[in-house]
């Protein structure tokens, strides 16, 4: 298992690398590596911290915002934008998670809803988000007033760069005494006060570089796309990052990876996915999947919860895990949503 | 017999690879590929919508399905009156599936983001069905052709025929976003102008769910016109809710952009009597009546002015290209800048802003009795022309066009 | 903007309105949480499918608004009946995040499904005949439909507030909940209780959607931006106090009115604005136990 990881990890870089020159669409890639930097950041809190947040979407979105007027009405050049981004991200995550650390459970998620909704009242009303109509035109700007990225693979490999490092820094987080203590909370928090940890400064911290980073993200998804809209910090955004961890598997480093990439290529492909359906097996029912986004997404949804709480990557470890010891027990599904995967962290 | 020509033919089909795709390539960019983007399922459906595609393909049918040797393709999307949707989509379609023709439809903020993109990748965009005046003033592209109508024309039309005839103070019960704010503020200017006053005015979120406590503010402020800056299912819900609290006995409503799809929808008897100014009506002359037939053996409904003016702009653009001998958009829209247009739409031309200078028509609801066949919902007052009720030069913010 | 008497009045008495469906949608949800321990996201989507069904009802089968006002909430909550055999059931052991996960993934396959059949843009729906027109009060002309929305809420809330708390049926529900084991071993039928608990709370979500058709626009999305606003309002009142939920819905709806004389922009903000301070100083919310 400790080979396998770094190797699919450096074979996911290689596609990622050579994608543009396969002709995949490169701003269509780019927005699906900002997304899973998302919920890879969302995973933070979720899967190693055990808090379930359900107002991500105020610092996705508020940092989409804060870094778009930057660049577009402040002629901020990108790299200021994205760490604009990020620390806006870091200013509400703090602000958040200072007043919802005090609360358990649903009223932790409650918290984090009524906050995100009142960042939602904000930039609905605040005349430079431009409300309805949103954010628009933000532009590609020089990095460092060098690089120009309006060419869509320069723009391309500059934000694998960020997502990379971003993701590795993820990873270090988890691994590290930090991440230790953070894994001990969520597993059982009494005994962590016991042992002496300041538990509510841990998740603070969690909770803030969580909100750091996807800022970071929001503000990327910006740069790449060139707006930032009030779908960004709307509650079904937070909706949709709870939805990837979900699918992908909470507790897992990849799984973030892999159901954000289910979810986006859902929204976007689907029609095509149906389409071809429907001419595979003649029923024509398919074809009209294109419209039915929604609903696919909520069966998904549904069949994760009931039968697939481990998600896909967990899943896959448990059956790595079952492979290697024949005579272990078949690993039970975890009855908390934080307790997902107890067993590694890849 | 082993030949020792192995090593050349790989070089000659790589050769007449590249040859092929050379060709192709050049090919395919003579293509015309349209893209309609526009709210397909939410409240402006009935606007444009779904039969708006037909209308197109009509066009497009009637032109004979090619130009320039290809045969013309027609794609769409439904944006959900979100800007991010539109814009997105739009660039999709341009880096990826060759189309050289972006067709905006209804709403006005993801009008202005699906022309931010085609101004930025150099594509012709059309807009027929959003409002705000801001496509052709403060965000006026060469690349931009606003088609049917805009609120500048909107509130030149009703804005001073309300006033004329006694209307004087308004208040304004404005769509929060783009459309509505343009609208509102293009109204207030025209109002102003000829001696009226605005007492107030309120934003409702677009496609908002309740308006009685709009109404009930609209009440209070004791104006005499209750000036309705939206569009339509949330006009059709502000009359309609108008009515329920007994608003309109006390206060005229003024319908400052009303489709024949409201009007069908809400029927004469809540809007006998509504004056409002439209870019074309199906019964004004034998060739409107003529397409509206053809039209409504399709769909089963009669066109709305917007899905008119789809068929209309199609053949345009396409005529415009076939003068032009390329899909290039610079000489595209140097080509449609220059030539008359003169068809059962509307009868002008497209000036350097990019609006198409058409006459306009001010129209009153009939009343039930008035009305002889389905359908026959309008009566034509007056023609407004096209020179006079546009943005004039005086006026323009566009940076491109002083 | 001018703050006059017949102003204000006019828009409390409209707070009051909505009020009274806050009231009722919170009322199915605390049911529902306070007897089964379920988070049901699914309320707003349930709240939908009674109007809808009321509108279908109309447009299809010319079954007018007072047959509906039975008959849909007896379907939904025959559906919520079988979305609680088959799926919630499964999930009962688990942390109650997990039910409102699923839940949250019921709402948009409810609304997706009817999505794609009809679209986002409001289907019209006339309020009754017989409740037709404005009277007037004064201050404004309030339609005679709203008034009776008030007055049946009020009678339907006050109603299951007694059924749950002063009978012996509401009794061994509320028993049931506490220790299953124990009031299974007196021969009652728990799972069966549980069920039509779920099924009941359903129920009412549909009756104040069919109340709801005639007021608010009937789209398939019409659940979305309300079960949010339940939510803070069942929070706020505290999570298993029934009639903690239906004084804050009602007061929350007069909050509401007042807001939108002075600010109306943040009127559909305030109450999470008060759900935070709540959250803050008394977690258990302000008519709530604590756990």
């Amino acid at each position: 298992m400790k080979k396998l990881a770094p190797v699919c990890y450096a074979l996911l870089l290689v596609a990622l690398v050579a994608a543009p020159f396969m002709g995949a669409y490169p701003v269509f890639v780019m927005k699906l590596m900002c997304f899973a930097l998302f919920a890879a950041a969302f995973n933070l809190l979720l899967g190693y911290t055990g808090l379930l947040s359900f107002g991500h979407a105020a610092f996705f979105g508020g940092s989409a915002y804060a870094a778009g007027y930057l660049m577009k009405a402040l002629g901020a050049t990108p790299e200021i934008g994205l760490l604009a981004g990020t620390a806006a991200g870091a200013l509400l995550g703090l602000v958040f998670g200072l007043l919802a650390i005090r609360r358990q459970g649903i009223y932790f998620a409650m918290i984090t809803l009524a906050l995100a909704q009142m960042v939602f009242f904000v930039a609905l009303q605040v005349p430079f988000t431009g409300g309805e109509d949103g954010l628009q035109g933000v532009p590609r700007g020089k990095l460092f007033g060098l690089l120009d990225l309006s060419d869509d693979r320069t723009m391309y490999y500059v934000a694998l760069v960020v997502v990379v490092a971003a993701f590795a820094l993820i990873v270090r987080t988890v691994h590290s005494p930090f991440g230790q203590v953070l894994k001990g909370i969520k597993e059982n928090e009494a005994r962590a006060i016991s042992l002496g940890y300041d538990t509510a400064r841990f998740k603070l911290l969690a909770f803030v570089l969580s909100a750091a980073l996807s800022g970071l993200a929001g503000a990327l998804k910006t740069l790449v796309l060139g707006f930032a809209t009030l779908s960004d910090v709307h509650w079904t955004a937070s909706g949709g990052v709870i939805l990837m961890t979900l699918v992908g598997g909470m507790g897992t480093l990849s799984g973030p990876i892999v159901g954000s990439a289910v979810v986006v290529m859902l929204e976007n492909k689907l029609g095509e996915i149906g389409s071809g359906i429907a001419s595979l097996t003649g029923v024509q029912w398919f074809g009209t999947l294109g419209e039915s986004v929604t609903m696919v997404t909520g069966l998904i949804f549904v069949v994760c919860v009931l039968a697939f709480r481990r998600g896909v990557m967990g899943e896959v470890q448990a059956f790595v895990v079952r492979r290697r010891t024949p005579a272990a027990p078949a690993a039970v599904a975890p009855a908390h949503p934080t307790a997902a995967a107890a067993t590694g962290s890849r | 017999m082993r030949h020792k020509n192995t090593p050349c033919r790989p070089l000659v089909l790589a050769l007449a690879a590249c040859g092929l795709l050379a060709a192709a390539g050049v090919q395919a960019q003579e293509k015309a590929k349209i893209g309609l983007i526009t709210d397909m399922s939410g409240l402006y459906a009935d606007v444009e919508g779904k039969n708006g595609v037909i209308a197109i393909q009509m066009a497009i049918d009637d032109f004979g399905g090619k130009v320039l040797g290809q045969p013309v393709e027609l794609v769409s999307a439904d944006h959900q009156n979100k800007a991010d949707i539109a814009a997105s989509k739009a660039r999709e379609w341009i880096d990826t599936q060759g189309v050289t023709m972006v067709f905006g439809g209804t709403n006005s903020g993801t009008a202005l983001a699906a022309a931010k993109v085609a101004q930025e990748k150099k594509r012709v965009y059309f807009n027929n069905g959003a409002g705000t005046s801001a496509l052709t003033n403060e965000q006026c592209s060469p690349y931009t052709v606003h088609y049917a109508y805009d609120t500048v024309a909107l509130a030149k039309g009703t804005g001073s025929a309300v006033v004329q005839r006694g209307g004087k103070s308004w208040f304004f019960l404005t769509a929060d976003y783009a459309f509505g704010h343009a609208l509102e503020a293009d109204t207030t200017a025209v109002v102003k102008a000829k001696g009226g006053t605005v007492v107030g005015s309120v934003r409702h979120p677009l496609s908002a769910s309740d308006f009685s406590s709009f109404l009930l503010q609209a009440q209070n402020s004791k104006a005499q016109i209750l000036g309705l800056a939206n569009a339509g299912g949330d006009t059709i819900n502000s009359i309609k809710a108008a009515r329920e609290f007994g608003i309109n006995k006390t206060m005229k409503t003024a319908g400052l952009l009303v489709f024949l799809s409201d009007i069908h929808s809400l029927g004469l008897k809540n809007t006998e009597g509504l004056l409002h100014t439209t870019s074309w009506y199906w019964d004004r002359n034998d060739a409107s009546r003529q397409f509206a037939q053809r039209f409504f053996a399709k769909t089963k409904r009669m066109p709305t002015d917007v899905q008119a003016a789809d068929y209309s702009a199609t053949t345009t653009y396409l005529k415009a290209v076939q003068a032009a001998k390329t899909t290039d958009a610079d000489k595209v829209m140097g080509q449609l800048k220059s030539m008359k247009i003169d068809d059962f739409f509307g009868k002008g031309y497209i000036r350097q802003d990019g609006s198409f200078i058409h006459d306009m028509y001010l129209v009153e609801a009939k009343s039930p009795a008035e009305s002889q066949k389905p359908w026959d919902y309008l009566k034509v007052i007056a023609t407004l022309p096209g020179e006079e009720i546009f943005t004039t030069k005086a006026e323009t913010k566009c940076a491109t066009w002083k | 903007m001018t703050l006059s008497l017949p102003a204000l009045l006019s828009q409390l008495l409209l707070g009051l309105v909505n009020g009274s469906f806050y009231a009722m949608l919170s009322l199915g949800l605390a049911v529902i949480f306070g007897l089964l321990g379920v988070i049901n996201f699914a309320h707003g989507a349930l709240f939908m499918m009674g109007a809808l069904f009321a509108w279908m009802g109309a447009t299809y089968w010319n079954i007018e608004y007072w047959v509906m006002l039975i008959v849909a909430p007896l379907l939904v909550g025959a559906f919520g009946i079988l979305i609680e055999r088959l799926l919630l059931r499964r999930i009962y052991r688990l942390d109650p995040l997990y039910g409102l996960l699923l839940t949250l993934g019921l709402t948009l396959l409810i609304e997706g499904a009817f999505r794609s059949v009809y679209g986002v843009s409001g289907l019209g729906y006339d309020p009754p005949e017989l409740l037709d027109g404005a009277t007037s009060v004064g201050f404004m002309m309030l339609p005679n439909y709203r008034a009776w929305v008030v007055v049946v809420s009020l009678a339907v809330c006050l109603g299951t507030w007694f059924l749950i708390e002063k009978t012996r049926l509401g009794a061994t529900l509320r028993a049931g909940t506490e220790n299953p084991r124990l009031v299974e071993a007196f021969g009652i039928n728990v799972p069966l209780m549980v069920m039509l608990t779920y099924g009941f709370g359903v129920a009412l979500a549909a009756f104040a959607g069919v109340l709801a058709a005639p007021v608010i626009q009937v789209t398939p999305l019409m659940g979305q931006n309300l079960i949010i606003v339940v939510f803070a309002v069942v929070v706020i009142g505290g999570m298993g106090s029934i009639l903690g939920s239906v004084l804050t819905g009602l007061g929350l709806g007069v909050i509401e009115g007042l807001t939108k004389v002075f600010y109306p922009e943040a009127s559909s903000t305030v109450v999470f604005l008060i759900m935070v301070v709540v959250l803050l100083v008394r977690p258990a919310g302000l008519f709530g136990k604590e756990a």
